[in-house]
């Protein structure tokens, strides 16, 4: 008994630390006056609002969404033929590929981020918008891989046999069989890559920071000129896109399953 | 279909496009940072091609070891916190209902996938004069007046433990979910509490994760750049921060890419012994 109230106390805990910070910008984004203060003054979801209408935040949304929403299809885009070669072929040499593809996102951030820099400003293209595209789908390549790695693994290869044996060349194989089981890795993968994209800000800063700006950089540059409400309403819009994706990923896949809770290999 | 090994050129088509993608727009500039960090700085521009190795030579000052020391104690602390909390909780949580497994996992990822910005922007808050904790102290009678907390050490911790978290827990997950249940019976069943079979059967068991865990939290924390400037004073100023402020800045990208090259070094090495861990483990 003393036990289960203990667990409930200890989870309450995390439950709290991990949603403080996001329960004091939600009230402060609704206070009626430009001011950031809690409990907030008033009620006013004119700051929501100027997401929207505000010409430079509206611009900075459609910058954030379009990068994600190219950069995420990219970073499917190569992962798709890798994973599936991965899985088709035996040839050792080609897992070099893979570990490219997951460096990216396990060197630390600023690393990637200054490859980039040093990358487009020799190439002479810095500061173009289509180079955050290619280096954000560079740097989130790492989600679809790992998601359609374990796609693949968890299909049957028997099924895949039965087709050939019928008659199925690969091609057909691939469009009729293959793609279909793993199409729900493919959209969290996806997800994923876009979810992360839209929040990520020092890749995005290293290559097009001085041109142009997307939602978290808008944020960071509004932060040195003072604090105001909007810039909550924003961080509220982030939290409640992921929980939303995510929520969705777990309500029609099996987020379990994408975060490891059963071995790739099936057992 | 078994697996085959590719037969012919044909065969290998799919590999085109993704490896070419990698090689041009990660290996290339990866081997650009390298080689711009034994380039010159000019004021004007970026740099100038060169062979120096003065940028190297820069390490050896109190000033670099002050912050290299900083960086890597702050991570370690970070880790240490991480790993203190969310271990026992990963290991509750795998016992939870799917449901209720199914519910955090979605949290967790939603916090994980928060901007450093908008971390650093939500802590600040909390810990800020007008809008913060403080106030609740002063509602409730413990306090006279609200203060602000940053910047603060403190801040700085907080701020990189809670960005650090969730990363923890969804590490650990695998390892704990898989763990067998029959070891922790067998503890139960030979009389041991709870707490007693947690400690002495299932911490024991997952050594090696732990470590390996340790290591990826701290390589982790080695890369956060944006929180220690937003929550903490100069002197909080990690590896990654110093490098960001170089390169854009002090436009002294030659600097800052030999210490990317540096912190390559110290994650390499580090990812590089979290995967003899991990082979110890699996041989066992």
């Amino acid at each position: 008994m003393i036990e289960t109230w203990l667990r409930r106390l200890y989870f309450g805990l995390v439950a709290l630390f991990l949603a403080a910070p996001l329960i004091v910008v939600a009230g402060v984004s609704v206070n009626s006056r430009q001011e950031l203060t809690f409990p907030p003054v008033g009620f006013s979801l004119a700051w929501y609002a100027q997401i929207f209408t505000d010409p430079e935040w509206r611009l900075a949304l459609i910058h954030s969404v379009t990068l994600a929403v190219c950069s995420a299809a990219i970073a499917v885009a190569i992962a798709l033929p890798l994973a599936w070669f991965l899985w088709r072929r035996i040839a050792p040499w080609a897992n070099i590929f893979q570990v490219l593809g997951l460096a990216p996102f396990i060197l630390p951030p600023v690393i990637t981020a200054l490859g980039f820099l040093s990358f487009w400003a020799t190439a002479g293209l810095f500061g173009q918008f289509f180079t955050a595209i290619i280096s954000h789908a560079i740097f989130f390549v790492t989600l679809p891989l790992v998601t359609l790695s374990l796609g693949f693994a968890s299909i049957d290869r028997s099924l895949v046999e039965a087709a050939a044996t019928m008659g199925a060349d690969d091609r057909t194989v691939l469009k009729t069989v293959v793609l279909p089981l793993i199409l729900p890795y493919l959209v969290s993968g996806y997800a994923f890559a876009f979810v992360l994209s839209l929040n990520e800000y020092i890749v995005a800063y290293m290559t097009i920071g001085f041109t142009t700006e997307t939602l978290p950089i808008k944020i960071f540059n509004a932060l040195r000129y003072g604090y105001t409400p909007t810039m909550a309403a924003v961080s509220v819009f982030f939290v409640a896109v992921a929980a939303l994706v995510f929520g969705s990923i777990a309500r029609f896949g099996d987020i379990r399953r994408l975060l490891g809770a059963m071995s790739s290999d099936g057992n | 279909m078994r697996r085959e090994a590719p037969r012919s050129l044909a065969d290998y088509t799919p590999l085109f496009f993704p490896g070419l993608m990698l090689i041009v727009f990660f290996v290339v500039p990866f081997s650009t940072m390298i080689a711009v960090s034994f380039f010159k700085r000019n004021p004007s521009g970026f740099y100038t091609p060169d062979f120096v190795i003065d940028n190297y030579a820069r390490f050896l000052s109190t000033f670099f070891g002050g912050v290299l020391g900083f960086s890597l104690m702050l991570a370690v602390l970070v880790a240490v916190c991480c790993v203190a909390i969310g271990f026992p909780f990963t290991y509750l949580l795998t016992r939870r209902p799917r449901r209720v497994q199914t519910l955090w996992l979605v949290g967790l990822l939603s916090v994980l996938s928060l901007s450093e910005v908008i971390i650093g922007f939500a802590w600040s808050t909390l810990f800020s004069r007008t809008a913060g904790i403080t106030n609740l102290l002063v509602a409730i009678g413990l306090m006279d007046k609200p203060v602000a907390l940053l910047p603060t050490f403190g801040a700085v911790l907080t701020g990189m433990v809670y960005q650090a978290l969730p990363y923890t827990i969804l590490v650990l997950y695998p390892a704990l979910v898989r763990l067998d249940p029959t070891l922790l019976e067998a503890a139960r069943t030979l009389g041991a509490s709870p707490v007693r079979a947690f400690f002495n059967v299932v911490a024991p068991a997952l050594r090696n994760t732990i470590v390996a865990t340790l290591i990826m939290v701290f390589v982790f924390a080695l890369g956060s750049y944006l929180l220690p400037q937003i929550l903490g004073r100069p002197q909080h100023w990690t590896l990654s921060v110093l490098i960001t402020d170089q390169a854009i800045y002090q436009s002294n990208m030659p600097f800052a890419a030999a210490m990317a090259v540096f912190l390559v070094l110290i994650s390499l090495a580090l990812v590089g012994m979290t995967l003899l861990v991990g082979r110890r483990e699996n041989a066992l």
